[in-house]
């Protein structure tokens, strides 16, 4: 079983929403689609289910193709950002409603939803309407609908980003565990790196209707193909700055940071990538250098603290453990992990693969 | 926490206190002295107790015309909110369609009331009118001017003309706001045309529907001007509603102390129904 999109383009109007996208999902996996608002990833989607059509290619399912073939007639269930349940059905209601439909038994019924309901921790709501609940639960309940049908294609649009906080963590670590035993394909979207990371499997980044990468998401993570991926695949955003290699010496256009790197490539310049976390108020890794800066913001989030800061005529984002204080306009250090820089040529294609 | 005290605040109250016991407390006040009153001109009054108030309530007349305004009211709710719902289904969701549909809709509610009577006067006429000459020419035997039915069946239908788009538009807004992705939902679902309306569309437009239920039961409940000059109540008294039996009585005959108890007695029906209405409905809306 596996689903296959093969040249998928979506066009509406004179606006191209999905450009020609081949991608192969197998069984028993969970995929994420990463990328920001109107990347892309609902309507990639929806043609996956089936509720919207593509302009052209084909949709491959189970060595079938399916194509144009309509949603009722394919064993899929989608969860939606919004919390979407049947008003004025209850939770066991709620959860019955697409078995129901379907003509299963009722002691069958009662006793997968009784299931589904545990999974999801809905045990004691059963009887309550979706309105009694919170936004939470109303989601759980949502999330068991998708489950309890046994669908070979589960997709779920952003399903935490209407949640708070601490709900959203909670869930968010519960999914993949929910998956686990299914023989289905999980196709999760979201707008969060962080997500993507949490939830693992395979990951496909998304920019402006563009699949840019697919892969296993650590890979995708560590290793991006492009700077496309990596800037996508980066929260807070990734700091890219150029340089310029002779030999082992490196060295900033814009500054005169240097260092030794046993990365093999050509001598000429390039482009780096370095994730926030890799800039840090102290030292990480045997290789790492020195950075003057000027603070322009500093915040604390949790146990981390975010600093802006300026060298030259560039912007720095920084990401570093524990509370860091620093004073906006404060001159400090910092440290740049050379390791972890991901340098790219002139094409934007990832140069020190492995 | 200590609040401060400030009474100068109730002079903002004042021009709304004013406003309010011109146009509602004192012309009531007045209906309510005569209601307990006899006049007899040049300012003379003599005390009649509740004299009118029985007399109203055991009155054949007022039992008649009563019952003709609450069948009136039953048939228009029947046809108006069933075929509301059903146009506002039906209409265009987005592009160039929608603008003509709202602004054809809403041309039968932007007619002023005796217009819309005097129009359907004319149209409805059996000699001349475009409708009442049609029916007659291909074998119906109609004149809304003499025989009951027809006079019925041509306010009732006026009325629909008149005020379903106003079910319409409500529906409409109502069903404009459910999240596109409930229709995904249901269609992932299988769900049929018809278990989507029951289950998502309808509990969705409660509200809204509640709205247009409770507008179109006052407004037709207190329906006067449009029939007034359609039919005048006639023939006989077959079509005088409350509001045109009560012009008659207070207006026609002079009879103001009983007027003045059926107009307190209908404000009083029209209040109970509404407040049993809406009580209800939000007893429902608790419970789901």
């Amino acid at each position: 079983m596996s689903l296959e999109l093969k040249n998928v383009e979506k066009k509406v109007g004179i606006d191209t929403h999905i450009h020609p996208t081949s991608l192969k999902l197998e069984k028993n996996t969970i995929n994420v689609l990463l990328g920001s608002t109107l990347a892309g990833k609902t309507t990639l989607m929806q043609i996956m289910a089936g509720l919207d059509k593509p302009t052209s290619g084909e949709i491959w399912f189970d060595g079938k193709n399916v194509t144009g073939m309509k949603v009722q007639k394919r064993n899929c269930s989608m969860v939606y950002q919004q919390f979407i349940n049947y008003p004025n059905y209850t939770v066991y209601e709620n959860i019955a409603s697409p078995l129901a439909i379907t003509g299963v038994k009722n002691d069958e019924i009662k006793q997968r939803v009784g299931k589904v309901a545990e999974l999801l921790k809905l045990s004691a709501m059963l009887n309550k309407k979706p309105d009694e609940l919170s936004g939470g639960q109303q989601q759980r309940t949502a999330l068991a609908r998708a489950l309890v049908k046994d669908s070979d294609l589960i997709l779920l649009d952003e399903p935490l980003a209407n949640l708070d906080f601490k709900l959203r963590e909670e869930l968010r670590e519960e999914l993949p565990k929910l998956f686990e035993d299914r023989d289905c394909i999980v196709v999760y979207a979201t707008t969060e790196p962080s997500d993507a990371l949490m939830i693992g499997g395979n990951t496909a980044t998304l920019l402006e209707g563009k699949v840019i990468q697919y892969g296993k998401t650590l890979e995708v993570y560590n290793r991006p193909e492009n700077l496309i991926s990596a800037k996508v695949f980066s929260d807070p955003p990734m700091n890219i700055a150029e340089i310029t290699k002779s030999g082992d010496n490196c060295k900033f256009t814009n500054n005169n940071v240097q260092w030794k790197s046993s990365v093999k490539i050509k001598d000429g310049t390039y482009k780096i990538g370095i994730r926030p976390h890799n800039i840090t108020t102290y030292k990480e890794g045997n290789n790492s250098v020195e950075i003057n800066g000027k603070v322009q913001i500093s915040e604390l989030s949790g146990s981390e603290s975010l600093i802006h800061f300026t060298n030259g005529s560039l912007n720095w984002v920084s990401l570093s453990n524990g509370t860091q204080q620093k004073n906006v306009g404060e001159d400090t250090k910092l440290y740049m992990n050379t390791d972890e820089f991901l340098y790219f040529d002139q094409n934007n294609r990832l140069v020190n693969n492995g | 926490m200590n609040k401060t005290i400030n009474q100068k605040a109730w002079y903002f109250v004042i021009p709304v206190f004013v406003l309010v016991a011109f146009n509602a407390a004192i012309p009531l006040m007045t209906v309510v002295n005569y209601s307990f009153q006899e006049t007899f001109g040049n300012n003379v009054f003599a005390w009649e107790g509740t004299r009118w108030f029985k007399q109203i309530l055991l009155s054949e007349r007022f039992h008649a015309s009563l019952g003709r305004q609450f069948a009136f009211t039953f048939i228009i709710l029947l046809i108006q909110i069933p075929l509301g719902i059903a146009i506002a289904l039906t209409m265009p969701k987005k592009g160039w369609g929608v603008p003509i549909c709202l602004i054809l809709m809403s041309m039968p509610l932007l007619i002023p009331w005796n217009v819309v009577g005097a129009m359907w006067n004319i149209f409805a006429l059996p000699d001349i009118g475009f409708l009442g000459h049609s029916l007659n020419a291909i074998g119906f035997d109609y004149n809304f001017t003499q025989q009951p039915g027809d006079a019925w069946f041509t306010t009732i239908l006026m009325d629909v003309w008149h005020w379903t788009s106003l079910v319409v538009l409500l529906s409409y807004a109502g069903l404009n706001s459910i999240q596109p992705a409930y229709y995904q939902a249901a269609e992932i679902d299988g769900a049929s045309r018809w278990a989507t309306f029951r289950y998502i569309e309808l509990p969705k437009m409660k509200k809204v529907l509640t709205l247009a239920i409770l507008l179109r039961f006052m407004d037709s409940f207190m329906i006067y001007t449009e029939p007034f000059v359609l039919t005048g109540g006639g023939p006989g008294n077959t079509t005088a509603f409350l509001s045109i039996d009560l012009v008659k009585m207070a207006l026609g005959q002079f009879d103001l102390g009983p007027a003045a108890a059926m107009s307190l007695i209908y404000f009083f029906i029209v209040l109970l129904v509404c407040w049993v209405f809406y009580n209800l409905m939000m007893k429902n809306e608790a419970q789901s």
